[in-house]
């Protein structure tokens, strides 16, 4: 986690979740559903996989993002290739079924998105639309809508959209590829990409990611509908 | 992962259905898939279970038994072995009678000493037939060809020779023997928990040189660095089993959750890789030998005798209130009854008054799910509030469950929470 943001960690306090009905008055039973299983996910990630805007926003929004993608970094996580001490902890004794069901549900979810950021400057929104529609060819490095899809919901069933979320997270989690931090499967083309930006070009992709409206049809681009430019691991989403 | 978390970690790649599964007493025989593997060589994936060599043998999200896991130690850290059948880098190369060896006298290949965060002063009780199916399922894994990481522990002990000293000292090397007196089931339960279980690797206190009193002290625990602590298994102020039903020591033993409370941290890694694999009978036999370990006399004057004043915790009794009804209540009830199998007792529930109140205060901050288990796949979480609440209000909601619904501990303080923060999670 980058210092900024662990600091910002310990200084937020999240809202009091919705209060609901007592669940264990005499004899009462737990809703036996996931979303109440799955309330200790909710506090950094929402009721709703949406995310805490404006409270936490180093935690990124789960809704929406293709089952597989996100079955992959729950095994991740839990195998240690990916690390977050809260995160690893979390995920470390449950099975390849539940996480695989935990994924559908996020999956599954569409709450709205948080409202367009567009503080940044023009030069700098510009330079960042450029990188993530058309890439840098002299730089090798290839446009975010060739795999995330050119709505930038991402590509089932395990390329993430990248909308919707907020700029702590984005910003820490190129920085993380960059700094080889944040591993995936093999070959880990995320990794490659991220070797070739400048801590420049992650602000302004940040940026304009950011300023970026909700997009209509929330729905990651079919399985199959692109062909990528650069060979990734893990992508086949595949059930336990 | 560290130390003896390391012990007790016991668990067994023992996916697939074999004649090792538990079966229910009153069961019809499964229709299982034969098994065409040596009898040996199943009861030895059983058994390797029963004593948890996955724990400390394997980093989690590498190949089994291949070693490599960090132990840190207040001596210094320790990396374990890998204990596939490579030639090269395992125990590929060693006998029978060289793996007994290091079972029942705690020596290498070589006859130098181990290191004891390898259990040996427990799996010493193992039998010479069980050694022998562990060794013949071990032979059976795939071979790993992962290099060992040399040790690395202080001067002086980095000195292996001066191991001698400490085994003259806490050492008797014997198999388990029954107790005549005893039940059949009570020694059985003994063999499984004094030995290869080696709960006490845990339960027990271990002095400055980090050994353990006697074989059947349970007397509980802060596990050293990784400040989880593990409760009593003998004082019934703490997580003495003798108020429980069978029923309930069963349940918590084989699926992680039970009536009566809920595994999490180091003893979830327990369930889920070691005591969930185990027979009904077996665990039958384990609780009925846990439950009768808090018959014994008391070996330190309870909680309740210095219970807390008024003037002491009124204020912090009535800020915890506070908390507890914004943050807890929902799901732990007014009552703190909470919901049996699903949200833990917080009343009459021994993890919560236990003499150290680490458990409860890392549970706050850091949440988390029990684990997985064929008894109950899919666990209820508890969110983590450590960004929510500060070490003032965890201190004051976990003294307000501490001292409410008839329970009686000493009240938590800021300091306390504020050190479990700086603890790894994990």
């Amino acid at each position: 986690m980058s210092r900024p943001y662990a600091l910002l960690l310990c200084l937020l306090l999240l809202a009091p979740s919705a209060t609901q009905t007592a669940l264990a008055q005499a004899g009462a039973k737990a809703p036996d559903t996931l979303e109440q299983r799955l309330k200790a996910c909710a506090a950094c990630h929402g009721d709703k996989g949406e995310g805490l805007a404006g409270k936490n926003e180093y935690y990124p929004r789960l809704a929406g993002k293709p089952a597989g993608y996100l079955y992959n970094q729950l095994l991740n996580f839990r195998d240690k290739r990916r690390e977050l001490a809260i995160m690893n902890y979390m995920v470390a004794f449950l099975s390849d079924t539940y996480l695989f069901e935990i994924a559908n549900h996020y999956a599954e979810l569409q709450p709205p998105f948080p409202a367009a950021s567009t503080r940044a400057p023009a030069a700098e929104l510009a330079r960042g639309g450029t990188l993530v529609m058309q890439g840098d060819a002299a730089r090798q490095i290839p446009a975010c809508t060739a795999c995330h899809g050119k709505a930038l919901t991402g590509l089932e069933p395990a390329v993430p959209g990248l909308l919707g979320l907020y700029p702590p997270y984005i910003a820490a989690q190129l920085g993380a590829w960059k700094n080889d931090k944040r591993h995936a499967m093999q070959p880990d083309c995320m990794h490659t990409v991220a070797q070739r930006l400048t801590p420049d070009d992650i602000g302004a992709i940040t940026a304009w990611l950011v300023a970026q409206p909700a997009p209509a049809g929330r729905k990651p681009a079919p399985a199959g509908s692109l062909r990528l430019p650069l060979e990734c691991g893990g992508l086949s989403g595949k059930k336990p | 992962m560290r130390w003896q978390a390391l012990l007790p970690l016991v668990f067994a790649t023992l996916l697939g259905t074999t004649a090792c599964s538990r079966q229910e007493p009153s069961a019809a025989p499964a229709p299982a898939k034969a098994d065409a593997r040596p009898e040996q060589v199943i009861r030895g994936q059983y058994l390797t279970a029963v004593g948890d060599c996955y724990a400390c043998h394997t980093v989690r999200g590498s190949p089994a038994y291949a070693g490599g896991l960090e132990m840190a130690t207040p001596f210094g850290m320790l990396y374990t072995p890998n204990i596939t059948p490579s030639k090269a880098h395992g125990i590929g190369n060693w006998s029978a009678d060289e793996f007994w060896r290091a079972l029942h006298d705690g020596r290498g290949k070589d006859g130098a000493y181990l290191y004891p965060a390898f259990p040996y002063t427990n799996y010493t009780k193992v039998t010479r037939e069980d050694s022998d199916a562990i060794y013949a399922y071990l032979m059976s894994t795939p071979p790993v060809e992962r290099k060992n990481r040399a040790h690395a522990l202080r001067f002086p002990y980095n000195q292996r020779e001066l191991l001698a000293g400490w085994r003259a000292l806490y050492f008797r090397p014997g198999e388990y023997k029954d107790d005549p007196a005893k039940s059949r089931e009570w020694n059985r339960g003994a063999y499984l928990v004094e030995g290869l279980g080696h709960c006490n690797a845990c339960h027990a206190t271990r002095n400055m040189l980090g050994a353990i009193a006697k074989d059947d002290d349970y007397s509980g625990g802060l596990i050293p660095l990784q400040n989880w602590y593990a409760p009593s298994l003998s004082s019934s102020h703490e997580t003495g089993l003798g108020s429980w039903e069978m029923r309930d020591i069963v349940d918590l033993l084989r699926t992680g959750v039970s009536a009566r409370g809920a595994v999490f941290g180091p003893m979830a890694a327990v369930v889920q890789h070691s005591l969930q694999e185990m027979t009904m009978v077996d665990l039958q036999a384990m609780a009925v030998y846990l439950k009768a370990q808090s018959e014994k006399p008391a070996s330190e004057p309870l909680l309740a005798a210095h219970k807390p004043t008024a003037a002491e915790t009124g204020a912090l009794l009535a800020a915890g209130a506070m908390v507890y009804k914004d943050r807890c209540e929902t799901c732990h009830g007014g009552d703190g009854k909470g919901v049996p199998r699903v949200y833990p007792p917080l009343a009459n529930n021994q993890s919560i008054t236990m003499r150290n109140a680490v458990n409860p205060i890392r549970i706050v901050l850091n949440g988390g799910f029990p684990p997985s288990t064929e008894g109950n796949p899919r666990p209820y979480g508890m969110p983590p509030f450590y960004q929510e609440l500060s070490d003032e209000q965890v201190a004051a909601v976990v003294t307000y469950i501490r001292l409410s619904w008839g329970n009686e501990a000493a009240p938590a303080n800021a300091v306390e929470v504020q050190k479990s923060r700086g603890v790894p999670v994990e």
